[in-house]
């Protein structure tokens, strides 16, 4: 009953969108209020009706309703609660419902928000918002309908994927596709502005501080999977170039323009053009990636099951979005006209050479990523595009971005003197250069140039980004105090500075797990002990251990420094119970300036056990990094004077 | 030049020389950094290059898993179902490393017609299989194996 009630509920939200598809864009073309303000009814309508749905669906995985074919392919009755809820978006069926939940809901929250904007505007954004979703609940009701019975229910369910099984992947899924959806917002109004020819002020206002939301979804969404694969996949490595990561790095890389050239757009009414491609470019890779990944085309990890049609479904989805926005763009675009002008040596360009790089690392990523697929469609050799491939072509770009990251913040609009700003920043980039010479030997005895360059441009990142902070105080009026002048400060100044920032740990903690990170795969008696990196390593034992849902063997590995105890760790070799698949449970000890990593392998012979252990310095500093961009994100977002064109409306 | 026309320039210039600068970039690093992939029938038809590093693909050889001494370095057969290739690793093998079971490893061919594996990827679903692996089996074996078909449930 409750499965049934929860496709009912599917069906209604399709009827709905379509209505908020049609209804408002009509009604906006031949200006009728009445059929315009069709668009907020319908928005709230769908969110309401997914919503139901969604939660009809995670009522039958924790009551455990084998009759769902979905339900049973992803569940169990030993699976603890938390998990069968997050096993709602675990496989392909339900991560599509969770999709087209979370653009829902930013129809919804567009709705809202929205009482400040012009009827017209608001009904055409949200009619592109309505399209957007026909599109996917159709698929989702077509080719991957997660309310599907089975006849008769099946006793047990399959279990959910134990690599699944993890609180990093309870959240990941949700903020990527938060991240990935939001991005449909900026492009609603990119659209809705190319087919009005209407980009002003009140346009940017509105798009920037969304595109940066969208932003801070997808950054702690693709953290979370990084952190994740370090968890959970045993390798200790953060990013593996994998088709599937690629695939949300895409946009994350075109979204980062985005949101430097909104700062153009809103603060010179200049880049309009640009900065509409850029909307549909990034909305265009997200709905790449949900392509790349839902298609099964790709060779990788997580390709967890793939289905032809599905993947014709979104090609063809893709090819009438990214078609359809295009031709709307070389039509209409010529009318954006306009804005300030700006010299050679300006903030403008430097912001212009940042969307370049970007958008050109953006591609190279992109090559490297579709190349095997075109060969494999052409029947040629199969080859496979590894690290190496993406190492060598992004840091050559990301070196020069870092260095105009120092620049950027403290020039000014239309015309710099790059004189000035040498003398404003030469102390801080020999320090920045020293700094990355001196570091490492300090605390490794050992560097290399790349090493040091790295290092460097962390610190640099991080300098200036200060210093952007502290040159506005040092120009305050003198009888303002240090807090009052902090004050004072624009809360989007701080967010770009607490962005940046973040950047330089970011830059820091692939560096140092880089360039000094140590490993051993070795094999180890129990009694026995392992140096690494100053460390030892002793293997005390290895016992059974019962899990909710599946065996383990767990080691004890005392881990001492200088006969002093540092930790003791617990790695696990676990055996799930129904898909009997073995998994490897590392056990990490995680520090602010070291990672100690043990993961368990198999018993090599009597007594004696594989252990691979890791020392990874700095590597939390990745995520705190990553972490502090989503904080820098936020704060620009929330800044006052979005705030108040908001209010002023009301 | 007048102002617009002056900016305009900028935007082209700038544009030009970026996608320029990557292409030139992917170019470079695709020479080196594409690694082929290669089933056993293809290496016994002498089809990969002596010390060219390659990606090879099979399935594991029931009971040809033989652990040596070290404690860490591995041995075992790849077979496409039409031949095989003695395949040599030292490391710790991933979880669903099993006899019979479809991988794929990265490395070279060292003189003893060894393949040395760097790296041994085995997909982290059990009843995954890489497309170019289940195609190389199909293309030596004719008929696709039942035990390494793909379950699916629809």
């Amino acid at each position: 009953m409750i499965p049934e009630l929860g496709q009912f509920a599917l069906i209604i939200a399709l009827c709905l969108a379509v209505a908020q598809a049609i209804l408002p864009m009509w009604g906006a073309q031949i200006n009728n209020l009445n059929l315009m303000s069709v668009g907020r009814a319908a928005a709230s309508g769908q969110f309401l009706f997914l919503l139901i749905a969604f939660l009809c669906l995670a009522y039958s995985f924790v009551n455990n309703d084998f009759s769902v074919l979905y339900v049973a392919n992803n569940s169990n009755t030993l699976l603890p609660v938390h998990y069968r809820i997050s096993a709602v978006w675990g496989a392909h069926e339900g991560s599509l419902l969770l999709w087209v939940l979370a653009l829902a809901g930013w129809g919804f929250a567009v709705a809202v928000k929205s009482r400040s904007l012009p009827d017209d505007m608001i009904a055409r954004v949200l009619a592109v918002m309505g399209m957007i979703s026909i599109g996917f609940i159709l698929f989702t009701l077509l080719t991957s309908n997660p309310f599907e019975r089975m006849f008769p229910a099946a006793p047990e369910g399959r279990d959910l994927n134990p690599l699944l099984q993890d609180p990093g992947l309870v959240i990941h899924p949700p903020m990527l596709y938060m991240g990935y959806v939001g991005f449909s917002v900026a492009f609603a109004f990119a659209i809705a502005a190319l087919i009005s020819g209407k980009l002003d002020s009140a346009w940017v206002r509105w798009s920037r501080p969304w595109a940066n939301i969208a932003w801070v979804f997808l950054t702690i969404g693709i953290t979370l999977g990084s952190w994740w694969a370090y968890q959970e996949l045993g390798w200790g490595g953060w990013w593996f170039w994998d088709p599937v990561e690629n695939a949300s790095f895409m946009p994350w890389l075109v979204a980062t323009a985005l949101i430097h050239s909104l700062a153009v757009t809103e603060k010179r009414a200049t880049f309009k053009s640009w900065t509409v491609l850029l909307s549909i470019l990034v909305f265009s890779l997200s709905l790449l990636g949900t392509f790349l990944v839902r298609s099964g085309v790709l060779v990788s990890v997580h390709s967890f099951a793939s289905d032809p049609a599905r993947g014709v479904y979104i090609l063809a989805f893709l090819a009438v979005v990214v078609g359809g926005s295009l031709s709307l763009y070389a039509w209409r675009s010529v009318r954006f006209s306009g804005g300030g002008r700006f010299d050679v040596m300006s903030k403008e360009t430097l912001l212009l050479l940042n969307n370049v790089l970007l958008v050109v690392s953006m591609l190279t990523i992109l090559i490297g990523t579709l190349y095997p697929l075109f060969l494999d469609a052409l029947g040629l050799p199969k080859l496979s595009v590894g690290p190496p491939y993406f190492s060598a072509v992004f840091v050559p770009l990301m070196l020069p971005l870092i260095f105009l990251m120092g620049l950027g913040p403290i020039a000014k609009w239309r015309r710099i003197s790059l004189l000035e700003i040498f003398k404003q920043l030469r102390v801080l980039f020999v320090i920045a250069l020293v700094l990355g010479v001196v570091m490492p030997i300090a605390i490794y005895r050992d560097t290399t140039i790349m090493t040091s360059l790295g290092i460097g441009a962390g610190a640099w990142a991080l300098f200036t980004a200060v210093f952007a902070l502290t040159r506005l105080l040092s120009k305050r009026d003198k009888s303002t105090s240090v807090l009052k002048a902090l004050t004072k400060i624009p809360r989007a100044m701080y967010g770009m500075s607490v962005a940046h920032i973040g950047m330089g740990i970011f830059i820091f903690g692939v560096v140092f797990t880089s360039a000094f990170s140590d490993q051993k795969e070795i094999a180890v008696k129990i009694g026995n002990s392992v140096e690494l990196a100053g460390y030892t390593f002793l293997l005390r034992g290895v016992g059974p251990e019962q899990g909710p849902n599946y065996q383990a063997m767990r080691a004890q590995v005392d881990v001492t420094k200088n006969d002093l105890p540092v930790v003791t760790l617990a790695p696990e070799k676990r055996i799930y119970t129904v898909q009997t698949n073995p998994m490897t449970e590392a056990s990490i000890d995680e520090g602010l300036f070291r990672d100690l990593y043990v993961a368990l392998g198999e018993p090599v012979q009597q007594g004696e056990w594989g252990l691979r252990i890791y020392y990874r310095p700095f590597v939390q500093w990745i995520w705190l990094g990553a972490m502090l961009m989503a904080v820098g994100g936020i704060l620009g977002a929330t800044d006052k004077r979005y705030r108040i064109s908001v209010n002023k409306a009301v | 030049m007048t102002p617009a026309r002056k900016q305009r320039m900028i935007f082209v210039i700038v544009l030009v020389v970026g996608f320029g600068a990557a292409t030139a970039l992917a170019l470079f690093a695709f020479q080196s950094n594409l690694l082929y992939f290669y089933s056993p029938s293809q290496i016994e038809s002498g089809e990969v290059a002596a010390n060219q590093m390659f990606r090879l693909g099979g399935l594991v050889v029931e009971g040809s898993v033989q652990r040596h001494a070290d404690g860490v370095t591995t041995s075992f057969d790849l077979t496409d179902t039409q031949d095989s290739i003695t395949v040599s690793y030292t490391g710790l093998l991933p979880d669903l490393f099993r006899e019979g079971q479809g991988i794929v490893a990265q490395g070279k061919i060292n003189n003893d017609g060894v393949f040395i594996a760097q790296e041994v990827l085995a997909k982290h679903d059990e009843n995954y299989m890489p497309p170019e692996l289940a195609e190389a089996l199909q293309q030596a074996g004719g008929e696709h194996p039942e035990s390494i078909q793909r379950t699916q449930h629809k």
